[in-house]
C-alpha cells in the first residue's frame, strides 16, 4: 500500500496527552515545565498554610480563600503534571474533565445544601426523642 | 494492510486546527497511548466523583462531633505540613521519572520512581501514626459521625496511595525486567497520571479538612 500517505508520526507539537508532552519536548523545557509547576504548588500551599494560621485575611473570608488557593493549585497541577492542554488530541481529555468537574460540583454542593435545609427544618433531635409514646 | 490506511482514504487532511492532527479525526484513528490515556482519564474522574460523595458526606457530618473531638482539637498542623510537601515531592519526581522514561534511561528511571516511592512512603508512614494515635486515645471511626467521615474520606486517600505504591514498584520491575516496551510505557503513563491525581485529591483534603477545619 504504499501509494497511501505515511500516518504522521504519534508526537506532534502541541498534540499531546496528558504526561506525554515531555516525549516531545526537550530535556531542559521538560524539567523547567516540572519545576515551574512545583514551584508554584508549593506557593500556593504556602499561602493556604500561612492563611490558616495568622489574621492577614479576614477572619469569615478565611474559608473562601482557601478554597480558592486550592482550586487554583488542581489547575496547576493539571497543567504542569498532568499535562492537560486543549490541544487536537486532548480535546476529550478536557470535555471529560469539564462533566466530571459537573458530576462533582453537583454531588458536593448539592448533599450540603439538602442536608443544610433538612437541619433547618426538622424538629431538634431532643424534641423528637420526646414525642415517642 | 495497516487500518491507517483505511481512513486515510474516507477522511480529508487538515480538518482539524493543525493539518495531521488525530484529535479531530485527520490522520486516521488516534494512536494507541492517547486511548489508552483517554481511557484511564475516564477512570480518575469517576475516581474524582467517588471522592466528591466521601467530601460531601464529611461537609455534611464535620459538626456532628457527639461530645468527642472535634477538628480542632485532633489535627495537628505540622504534620499535615509536612505530608503535604512529601507527597507534592514524590509527584514531582515522578514527572521527572516521565522524562527519563521519555529518554528510555534505565537508571534515571529507577532513581527518579524510587525516590517518588520513598516520599510516598514518608506520607504514609506519618498518616499512618496519626491514624494509630486516634484510635488508641478512643478517638477511632466508631467514635463521632464526624471521625467516621474523617477516617472514611483520609483513609480511602491513604488506601489509594499505598496501592499507588504497590503499582510503583511493579513499574520499577517491569521497566528493569522487559525495558520501555510500548505496553509497559502505556502503564507508566497511567501509573503517573494516577500518581498526579492522588496529589490533586490531597490538595482538596488538606484544605477542606485540616485547614477550613481548623479555622472554622
Amino acid at each position: 500500500m504504499s501509494e497511501h500517505p505515511e500516518p504522521p508520526p504519534d508526537t506532534l507539537p502541541d498534540d499531546s496527552a496528558p504526561g506525554d508532552e515531555a516525549a516531545a519536548a526537550g530535556l531542559a523545557r521538560g524539567v523547567r515545565g516540572y519545576l515551574i509547576g512545583l514551584f508554584l504548588a508549593v506557593l500556593l500551599t504556602a499561602a493556604s498554610f500561612g492563611i490558616a494560621g495568622s489574621h492577614v485575611v479576614y477572619g469569615p473570608a478565611i474559608p473562601i480563600a482557601i478554597a480558592a488557593l486550592a482550586v487554583g493549585q488542581m489547575g496547576i497541577h493539571l497543567v504542569f503534571f498532568l499535562h492537560l492542554t486543549t490541544a487536537p488530541d486532548n480535546t476529550n481529555n478536557a470535555m471529560a474533565l469539564g462533566f466530571g468537574v459537573l458530576i462533582c460540583g453537583i454531588i458536593i454542593f448539592g448533599s450540603v445544601w439538602i442536608m443544610a435545609h433538612l437541619n433547618h427544618n426538622l424538629m431538634p433531635m431532643n424534641q423528637l426523642l420526646q414525642m415517642q409514646p | 494492510m495497516t487500518f491507517v490506511d483505511l481512513s486515510a482514504d474516507v477522511l480529508p487532511l487538515g480538518t482539524g486546527s493543525h493539518a495531521g492532527a488525530r484529535g479531530h479525526g485527520a490522520g486516521g484513528p488516534a494512536p494507541k497511548r492517547i486511548v489508552v490515556g483517554y481511557g484511564f482519564w475516564i477512570f480518575i474522574l469517576s475516581d474524582f466523583v467517588i471522592f466528591s460523595c466521601f467530601f460531601a458526606a464529611y461537609a455534611v457530618l464535620a459538626g456532628a462531633t457527639a461530645g468527642g473531638p472535634d477538628a480542632r482539637q485532633i489535627f495537628q498542623p505540622g504534620d499535615v505540613a509536612i505530608e503535604t510537601a512529601a507527597l507534592l515531592l514524590s509527584s514531582f519526581v515522578c514527572g521527572l521519572a516521565t522524562l527519563a522514561v521519555a529518554r528510555e534511561s534505565q537508571l534515571w528511571t529507577q532513581v527518579a520512581l524510587l525516590v517518588s516511592g520513598l516520599f510516598g512512603l514518608i506520607f504514609l508512614a506519618l498518616e499512618g501514626r496519626e491514624f494509630a494515635d486516634l484510635v488508641l486515645r478512643g478517638d477511632g471511626p466508631t467514635r463521632s459521625a464526624f471521625l467516621t467521615g474523617f477516617f472514611t474520606l483520609v483513609g480511602c486517600h491513604g488506601l489509594h496511595v499505598s496501592m499507588g505504591l504497590l503499582w510503583l514498584g511493579t513499574m520499577m520491575a517491569q521497566f528493569y525486567a522487559k525495558g520501555f516496551r510500548p505496553n509497559i510505557r502505556h502503564r507508566f503513563l497511567c501509573f503517573s497520571l494516577f500518581w498526579h491525581a492522588l496529589d490533586i485529591i490531597w490538595v482538596a483534603i488538606f484544605s477542606l479538612v485540616y485547614l477550613v477545619g481548623t479555622v472554622l
